[in-house]
């Protein structure tokens, strides 16, 4: 208990004796945690909008305007059949303009511009697995009857390949930020280590346990990695109530909403991560620059 | 008590060894002298017995315990048995001759309670009582040896280990170091001390063990210097 507090007692001595070196520790640790929850949160969104996004997609197979009957329900049939293919919807020209007027009922001489019967009648097909575009394409592109095949992923693809630079661009800001915050880490431990060489000498003299010697030191650069957790998460925080929830609301309107349990689900994470690789990093510096 | 049987240690880099085959006992409770000019060995012998450095050849036993095959986790706790004094004091500047006695009694786990008990005891023991709560700038350097060998002995070791402990002092200062190393001696712990002060040794008359390069030449039950 009495060790505890004398533990507790010089790890608070320990941040405040080198002030300056703990500030520059904490927030290099914070900026480089933050990236690393961005990144994550990026791709935990990502997945959410794979989901989302991949469940409602279809490939629209336009048919051609002198398209036959018999034609039309073959297609049908061989649509119904095909083992890629989880869901097919017939449109016709009539619903193809009924949809097209609610979808932009807030523009009406668009609206007047387009006459019924001008819109092409498609199947809208659900397939069992959206990346199996390419099949279908070549299954049916020369079939009688069929105008154009569009696949809507390839839109949505464009948008996931942004995100996906976007979180690879974090995650490669937060590793050198890391990189940065390891040898703060390091370098405040060194210092440490000196400045207490000679209480640490008389420690091993009269035989101190090694974990005694060393729990201070590796104390400091967990408590400085929790508070820089902190203050990531205090910027996650920050982020998602000034840009995604503020400025940035309508973009984020469109793309699924972030919630806050996903927000707050880095918060372990990057405890966890600032935590264990300072008291990692700090523990190796030990082994060099003290020999207990 | 102690045992050094065929000890070899050669540092790195070194050309010759600086113990060479070196078999020594000492007795429980006896006080021994290490003497020989610089760079004979003599404080390698406090290094081995500390386990801060490992022979290259032969056995160093402690307390019947084989140091030299110590697992390095064990070695905290066997070093509490040894007390230890140095020529440079080692004291904490920044801490009074009580803390820095309670100091080496709290690391090692001790409470509060037990210090407060036994601080004042054992520094009133080395003639300090009433200069606890001076720091060690304000001490003379024979009123800091004294804190000193207070903090290696407040633990109560079996063994006291000296390195030199009179070399920054006069010798009417020395002198009186020594009636203090000789009064733990009586009570029954092993005294071992490094020194080349010839003064002493005749003074002392106790066991003298003389190491030249690196390998003993005399060991005389009731010798004198040179």
């Amino acid at each position: 208990m009495q060790r505890a507090k004398y533990v507790l007692s010089e790890v608070m001595v320990g941040l405040w004796r080198n002030v300056t070196m703990t500030i520059a520790m904490i927030i290099t640790m914070a900026v480089s945690l933050f990236m690393l929850g961005a990144s994550g949160l990026l791709y935990l969104q990502v997945n959410s909008m794979k989901d989302f996004y991949y469940d409602q997609i279809e490939v629209a197979i336009f048919l051609n305007n002198d398209v036959t009957d018999q034609q039309r329900s073959d297609l049908d049939s061989a649509l119904k059949s095909d083992p890629l293919v989880a869901e097919v919807i017939y449109e016709s020209k009539e619903q193809a303009h009924e949809k097209f007027k609610t979808m932009y009922a807030d523009a009406p001489d668009l609206v007047n511009a387009v006459k019924p019967g001008q819109l092409p009648e498609s199947f809208r097909v659900r397939l069992k697995n959206p990346e199996q575009f390419q099949q279908i394409n070549d299954r049916y592109k020369n079939t009688e009857g069929v105008e154009t095949i569009v696949d809507q992923q390839r839109l949505l693809d464009k948008i996931f390949n942004i995100l996906g630079a976007v979180q690879s661009g974090a995650l490669g800001a937060a590793t050198i930020m890391a990189i940065a915050a390891l040898l703060l880490v390091g370098n405040t431990i060194q210092v440490a280590a000196y400045s207490k060489r000679r209480e640490v000498a008389v420690m091993k003299l009269v035989g101190a346990s090694n974990w005694f010697i060393q729990a201070p030191f590796v104390l400091e650069a967990v408590a400085a990695g929790l508070i820089g957790s902190i203050l990531a998460i205090g910027l996650l925080v920050f982020g998602k109530v000034f840009f995604l929830d503020g400025s940035l609301r309508d973009l984020t309107e469109l793309l699924t909403p972030l919630g806050w349990s996903d927000v707050l689900l880095m918060f372990p994470v990057m405890a966890g991560v600032g935590g264990l690789v300072s008291a990692v990093t700090a523990w190796v510096t030990l082994r060099f620059y003290l020999r207990v | 008590m102690i045992q050094l049987e065929h000890v070899t240690k050669t540092y790195p880099k070194a050309s010759r060894p600086s113990l060479d085959e070196v078999s020594c006992g000492i007795e429980k409770g006896e006080f021994v002298f290490f003497i020989g000019p610089s760079g004979s060995g003599k404080s390698t012998i406090i290094k081995l017995l500390l386990h801060e450095i490992t022979p290259n050849r032969g056995r160093v036993v402690v307390n019947g315990r084989d140091v030299t095959s110590m697992r390095s986790w064990k070695i905290p706790h066997f070093r509490r048995s040894i007390g230890c004094v140095f020529q440079d004091f080692r004291l904490l500047p920044n801490r009074t001759a009580y803390e820095n006695v309670a100091f080496a009694l709290e690391v090692i786990g001790k409470t509060k309670a037990v210090a407060r008990r036994v601080v004042p005891e054992v520094l009133e023991l080395v003639g300090l009582g009433g200069k606890e709560h001076r720091y060690p700038h304000e001490l003379s350097g024979g009123e800091q040896q004294r804190v000193a060998v207070a903090r290696a002995f407040v633990n109560r070791p079996l063994i006291l280990l000296a390195d030199e402990p009179t070399g920054n002092l006069d010798p009417d200062t020395s002198i009186e170091i020594m009636r203090l190393l000789d009064r733990i001696n009586r009570t029954g712990t092993t005294v071992v001390m490094v020194t080349h002060d010839s003064n002493i040794v005749n003074q002392m008359r106790r066991r003298v063990v003389e190491i030249e390069s690196g390998r003993i030449v005399r060991d005389q039950a009731r010798g004198v210097y040179g």
